[in-house]
């Protein structure tokens, strides 16, 4: 309902002015803004746990049925032998990650719907800098859930790193990962404009990404055409960076970070071109 | 149209505000306190905004826009759904912003009644174009004793509803206001 014009508050309130043309200034603004956006997410989840207690079924589901199953049958072959589930398991983060991200355009929508984004669009935000500080705020969100499930897959026995600096990597990563896909999602709800719409091309999405990536099974039994696919999927660098740090098999570490990078600095280009699109209605 | 956060608290809806109108750390958690204060939600601020009525919705918007204190504070229909007890309410907390802060208020209202009493100047909107403007005692008076604001408007509208094909959008958009008064309280 409120708009808050923009122009110079009475002379009782004036704040310092910022140089907008500034590199400083706007890293400042950049970072304060990323670090407001995650502390509305911790807020949230703080408020609600339900859907933190929700999302764990599933990777609990993942790693206990189909984890155990395969890696009792032995189908799926793993570098140096490791237990299946161990190999799984980075890709079961990746997974529950995914799944938070890539239905994160809802909240966007949802803000449109409301009136709460054209009240965000007029404080001084750049609209990079409101795209960049939802998708780390995602990240946070999938940071709080893959502790969720790095505590059930240390109950279930998976030796993961206790190497603290390669923790903070992982979680790095998880973050990265989660930013892109969350502005896959923001650009899917600037194209789609709604909710039912987004939910749509979400689910059609979510298990195509998830089968093309290295989650599951190595890309060396991957047939020709899906190596391909996976190839330029974000989410087997991610998974490759994951399994890395977490269980110690062989990746080019710079290569996934750097793919991760420029993936998400791409996709938050793309969701920020396009939020003028969800702000005008 | 109601545009708070539901799963925040008063006090966080406010505060993220406060943080994205970049209010120096410092004195943030004043601000914060002064803006709920005023808007008479000092009391409510812990609990989620959810749990509000619209009227304390409004009141939380205005306490957000109280962060930043603008000149010119623009409001779209401020008192749409509401009962006329919080009505009035959210009214009074207007005319607050309107003296202590020396805001110039422009709002929207489908409610004559509301613009006679509150509003310094009207402009009277119809099929999407100004149809006259004026202060709201001298467009009673042009159009002669007795008449109320609802007369002017019918008068310078000139045309009953039933010659009014539907505007595009207006279902959609009624739908959208109710979605959100449901959702919101």
């Amino acid at each position: 309902m409120t708009y808050a014009a923009p122009g110079a508050p009475p002379a009782a309130s004036v704040e310092p002015p910022v140089a907008a043309d500034s590199l400083a200034a706007g890293v400042g603004r950049l970072t304060s803004r990323i670090v407001t956006l995650c502390w509305v997410e911790l807020r949230k989840i703080r408020h609600d746990r339900t859907e933190l207690y929700t999302r764990a079924i599933q990777p609990a589901l993942w790693l206990l049925i189909y984890g155990e199953v395969f890696t009792h049958v032995r189908a799926i072959p793993t570098p140096d032998g490791i237990p299946y589930l161990d190999y799984l398991t980075p890709g079961i983060l990746a997974q529950s990650a995914l799944f938070i991200a890539i239905f994160y355009g809802i909240q966007i929508i949802w803000e449109r719907d409301a009136g709460v984004l054209t009240k965000l669009m007029v404080t001084p935000t750049p609209r990079s800098a409101l795209i960049t500080g939802k998708a780390f705020a995602a990240g946070v969100r999938s940071l709080v859930q893959g502790v969720v499930v790095v505590i059930i897959a240390a109950i279930l026995g998976v030796a993961l790193t206790t190497n603290p600096l390669k923790l903070i990597a992982a979680a790095i990563i998880l973050v990265l990962g989660s930013a892109f896909f969350s502005c896959l999602s923001m650009s899917i709800a600037g194209l789609a404009l709604a909710r039912d719409r987004l939910m749509g091309i979400g689910q059609a999405i979510t298990m195509p990404l998830f089968f093309s990536s290295s989650a599951l099974y190595p890309i060396t039994v991957m047939p020709g055409w899906l190596r391909a696919v996976s190839l330029v999927n974000p989410l087997t660098y991610e998974v490759e960076a994951l399994r890395a740090l977490l269980i110690g098999t062989s990746t080019v570490l710079w290569l996934d970070s750097l793919v991760l990078l420029s993936a998400t600095i791409a996709s938050i280009t793309c969701a920020a071109l396009l939020l003028p699109r969800l702000a005008n209605r | 149209m109601l545009s708070a956060d539901a799963n925040l608290t008063g006090l966080e809806n406010v505060e993220l505000f406060a943080r994205l109108f970049d209010v120096p750390r410092k004195n943030r958690k004043e601000r914060v306190a002064g803006a709920l204060d005023a808007m008479g939600l000092t009391e409510a601020a812990g609990r989620l905004a959810g749990t509000y009525s619209g009227g304390m919705i409004r009141r939380l918007e205005l306490a957000q826009a109280l962060i930043n204190a603008p000149r010119l504070l623009v409001l779209d229909e401020p008192t749409v759904g509401l009962d006329p007890i919080a009505r009035g309410v959210v009214w009074e907390y207007i005319a607050r912003l309107r003296e202590e802060h020396h805001m110039t208020v422009l709002m929207t209202t489908h409610y004559m009644d509301e613009a006679d009493a509150y509003c310094d100047r009207v402009a009277l909107m119809h099929r999407g174009a100004i149809r006259t403007t004026g202060r709201p005692g001298d467009l009673r008076a042009g159009l002669g004793d007795g008449a109320t604001l609802d007369d002017v408007f019918r008068y310078y509208t000139g045309d009953t509803l039933a010659d009014n094909p539907p505007e595009e959008g207006g279902i959609r958009d009624v739908r959208r206001a109710r979605r959100t008064a449901r959702r919101l309280g």
